[in-house]
């Protein structure tokens, strides 16, 4: 064995270790495609954050669901559905570039890697729902956008260890900006809009350019 | 002197078997079917291999079942541990007296 063969052993070792630990399929589309999504939803929920349409449905039932205390009143708000729709258009879209990418370099899109990337943001993102749902009950509107962008944030700073790191600054930037729009009561949905939105946009294509694009070239 | 290339390991010359020990060298457990998508191999060419490794006990077999599936899980063993961390640093050295 000569040195350069010893080079490219290691070399070698060096990418398996990284292949099977990292989820590095993780594509700068899927945050391009995710913050599309959201800016959407923003845009559809705007008028119902800010009063100009009546967010609830069926207003006859919410007044009885209200005096009950019934927490179904949820259900019947737009708002509710219209987040509910944002979340899965962004999490398919993201997920389709990224198992597009998965294919194509042969790593498993439900391996150790991924699982690991999912538990670690799902962990986070899960408690901040519960949170989230007590924050409502409460009728604490204005912290639903700061919530939203700590809790996520968390989720992507806990998560970057199992995937490409840079996710690390993208969920700095979230936790900042929750923490800033809590003292910012009543811009929430635009706060929620630059980091949900424009921040995905923005980290997904210097990510593409970063990893995907000189891949396509070269 | 010892000359490091008697250090090496030759159930590690392999790009194959030296894939498969890096891979579980930082994963608890992998199975079979996603050892075989990292490394892009044939069902009998990965078998092989892992056989191999496995007559050394440098890793170890747990066989189980998700549904009617059978579902192998592999895991790198105390010795094929320190065999691989030896077989790293014997690469190390040569690296080091060439330079």
């Amino acid at each position: 064995m000569n040195q350069s063969e010893s080079i490219e052993t290691i070399r070698d070792i060096r990418r398996m270790m990284e292949r099977s630990s990292r989820f590095i399929s993780l594509s700068g589309l899927s945050g391009v495609s995710a913050g599309v999504c959201a800016l959407v939803g923003a845009w559809i929920a705007h008028p119902y954050v800010y009063g100009y349409k009546e967010y609830i449905i069926h207003p006859e039932i919410a007044i009885v669901q209200a005096m009950a205390e019934d927490y179904s009143i949820l259900f019947n708000t737009w708002l509710f559905w219209i987040a509910v729709g944002t979340f899965f258009s962004a999490f398919i879209s993201a997920f389709v570039f990224t198992w597009i990418k998965s294919k194509k370099e042969g790593i498993p899109v439900w391996g150790n890697a991924s699982k690991r990337v999912l538990a670690s943001v799902g962990i986070p993102m899960i408690v901040g729902g519960i949170f989230l749902f007590r924050l409502l009950q409460f009728g604490t509107f204005g912290l639903v956008a700061p919530a939203c962008l700590i809790f996520y944030g968390l989720g992507l700073v806990n998560a970057a260890k199992y995937t490409l790191n840079e996710i690390k600054y993208l969920g700095y930037t979230e936790i900042i900006l929750g923490l800033i729009s809590m003292w910012f009561i009543g811009y929430g949905l635009y706060f929620w809009a630059i980091g949900f939105g424009l921040m995905h946009i923005v980290y997904g294509i210097w990510m593409w350019l970063k990893y995907d694009y000189k891949n396509i070239r070269a | 002197m010892i000359n490091p290339i008697e250090q090496l390991n030759k159930a590690f010359d392999n790009r194959i078997r030296l894939g498969i020990m890096s891979a579980l060298m930082v994963n608890s457990e992998i199975n079979f079917n996603e050892l075989k998508e990292l490394l892009q191999l044939t069902d009998g060419n990965l078998a092989s291999h892992l056989k191999t490794l496995e007559d050394h006990q440098y890793i170890q077999v747990k066989k189980g079942f998700i549904g009617r599936k059978t579902n192998t899980r592999y895991s790198i063993t105390k010795n094929g541990e320190k065999q691989f961390k030896q077989h790293l640093a014997a690469l190390e050295k040569m690296i080091r007296s060439m330079q």
